[in-house]
């Protein structure tokens, strides 16, 4: 049975006439205390055994998707003059981020049916399986506008350079407000419409140093956290009590 | 410069947080009011996640109180005695304000309940002092105006009377316990420390001398606050001690200057400035209620 498996994968490898080759330029971010956002170039080449084929031309598209959360989305509605919270439903995974680059239009090179299989643009990624939404579809759409406006979610149509069909490269930039976890990266080659490879790969967003300690210390340690910043607390009004009634003498 | 914040996950201009902290910290030490229903609607305004927002204000307040309650303490204008009796109540209503809270939680719309409820009190006790300095404001510029005389009423004949010599009172303990306890529930369901509404009951209500009413509501904030900051720590581990290190840095420094500036004003006018800060941010909250909001929904983060 798994050797039936290995000789099909085999298969589809050799079937496969057109491959991605990656590089990163990171793929690991560090969130030290001046971070401020992280520019993240994505670039790689297309390995062929045969010249490329004659027909639609060869699309690229890369996504970069941040920790799934999950979130409520609430609605506000005018009740006797107030407005006040009326509906919501819950997103069980909600990508914190998520950036779409292409070398064109994304529903020009990419048909429904594959952006469905794959979850690729902004509102199929939200809906992927996995992610149980119940209600109505403006919840999700207002999840998505107010993340665009936010800057979280991207669609950057145009944004992957594609060379001789063969080298692409695109850069992705990372916000300051940026949660850990890990940042699952996809590329996708398309043409006509339909995907020909995809590969996946991971980056890695951390706190280091003296983020990552006062985090754990947060976490693990929370009464004696809790001292420390009430310590911290007394200890600056008393310095800055100090530090004016010995200017007034 | 940019700064990234470990529990907030968010970056942002430190010394926008050091003139934030500064603000809050200057009407801290001028009116006694811990400035939680000031700061924490600034730090949402400016991105930090709500829950941070409330438990990391609680810790800068803190700071910002002690650093006042000292310039009072060496001025001798805290009543050590009333602080007491006041924080023994505060601390039983914060008890039974938490309680009614998860009661008001699990019947939803809890927001627009603290909405609501700021708006009711802010308004009252902002109109309440308005009118009364204002009033008290004309009397003192009258020339050969009698002095108001001290009413007596049904306060002073309950039994228990204590002296609370520096506030000049012989009253029964039973209206400051009842002041505190009252302000204690508000506190535990609006988040806030409660000075606000503090400062005007010990004026109206007990008659105490209002510089004395500052140091002494000080004194009280720090314990309820404190209590608060450690409860939030434990329980969410929402304190983000580099924020509130910087809104403490910017916050003494207020909160001095705010003592000073305090000390050379005329109760009247403190009280009408007051006044007018209270009705300020409850004008903002009414609009909030009353206006069509841009953005008809919000997304709010689940913790796992």
């Amino acid at each position: 049975m798994i050797r039936l498996a290995l000789l099909l994968l085999a298969l589809a490898g050799a079937a496969r006439a057109e491959e991605i080759v990656l590089g990163l330029s990171q793929d690991e971010v560090a969130i030290t205390a001046t971070f401020d956002g992280s520019e993240i170039l994505v670039f790689g080449a297309v390995k062929r055994v045969a010249p490329p084929p004659d027909g639609p031309p060869l699309e690229v598209i890369v996504t970069v998707s941040g920790p799934l959360n999950p979130a409520t989305v609430r609605r506000k509605e005018r009740r006797a003059g107030i407005w006040v919270n009326t509906d919501a439903i819950e997103v069980d995974a909600a990508p914190s981020f998520y950036a779409v680059a292409s070398t064109g239009p994304l529903d020009e090179i990419l048909s429904a049916t594959e952006d469905l299989r794959h979850a690729v643009s902004i509102p199929r990624a939200i809906r992927a399986v996995g992610n149980r939404i119940e209600g109505s579809a403006e919840f999700v759409a207002a999840l998505i506008r107010i993340r665009e406006e936010m800057g979280l979610y991207e669609r950057l149509d145009g944004a992957v350079d594609l060379e001789q069909q063969t080298l692409f490269r695109t850069s992705v930039a990372l916000p300051a407000n940026l949660v850990e976890g890990n940042y699952e990266t996809r590329i996708f080659l398309t043409r006509g419409g339909a995907v020909i490879d995809r590969y996946e790969t991971v980056i890695g967003v951390q706190k280091v140093g003296i983020e990552r300690w006062l985090y754990n210390l947060a976490q693990e340690r929370a009464a004696l956290y809790g001292l420390l910043s009430l310590l911290l607390a007394m200890a600056a009004g008393w310095a800055a009590s100090a530090a004016f009634s010995g200017m007034r003498r | 410069m940019q700064l990234y914040l470990p529990i907030a996950e968010v970056s942002i201009n430190a010394f926008l947080l050091l003139g934030l902290g500064g603000l809050v910290g200057l009407l801290s030490g001028m009116f006694g009011v811990g400035g939680g229903f000031l700061i924490t609607p600034l730090l949402f305004f400016v991105g930090i996640p709500p829950a941070v927002a409330v438990a990391t204000s609680t810790n800068q307040i803190v700071a910002s109180s002690f650093s006042a309650l000292l310039s009072h303490l060496r001025r001798r204008t805290v009543d050590l005695v009333m602080g007491t009796v006041l924080l023994s109540g505060g601390l039983v209503g914060s008890g039974l304000g938490m309680i009614l809270f998860n009661w008001l939680k699990a019947q939803g719309q809890v927001d627009l309940l603290v909405k609501l409820s700021y708006v009711v009190f802010l308004g009252t006790v902002g109109a309440m002092m308005l009118v009364e300095s204002l009033n008290a404001l004309i009397r003192s510029r009258r020339p050969g105006a009698r002095p108001k005389r001290r009413r007596h009423n049904w306060v002073h004949a309950l039994p228990g009377k204590i002296k609370f010599r520096v506030s000049g009172l012989y009253i029964s303990v039973f209206p400051p316990f009842l002041v505190g306890m009252s302000v204690g529930v508000l506190s535990a369901i609006m988040g806030v420390g409660g000075g606000f509404i503090m400062v005007p009951a010990m004026i109206y209500l007990l008659g105490m001398p209002t510089k004395v009413v500052i140091g002494t509501s000080l004194f009280q904030i720090i314990f309820v606050t404190g209590f608060t900051t450690m409860l939030h720590a434990v329980t969410n581990q929402t304190v983000d001690i580099v924020l509130a290190l910087l809104l403490i840095l910017g916050g003494v420094v207020g909160a001095q200057l705010g003592a000073r500036i305090g000390a050379r004003m005329k109760a009247e006018q403190l009280r009408i400035l007051l006044a007018l800060l209270v009705l300020g941010v409850c004008a903002q909250i009414a609009l909030d209620l009353l206006l069509r909001p841009d953005e008809l929904y919000e997304i709010e983060p689940v913790a796992a």
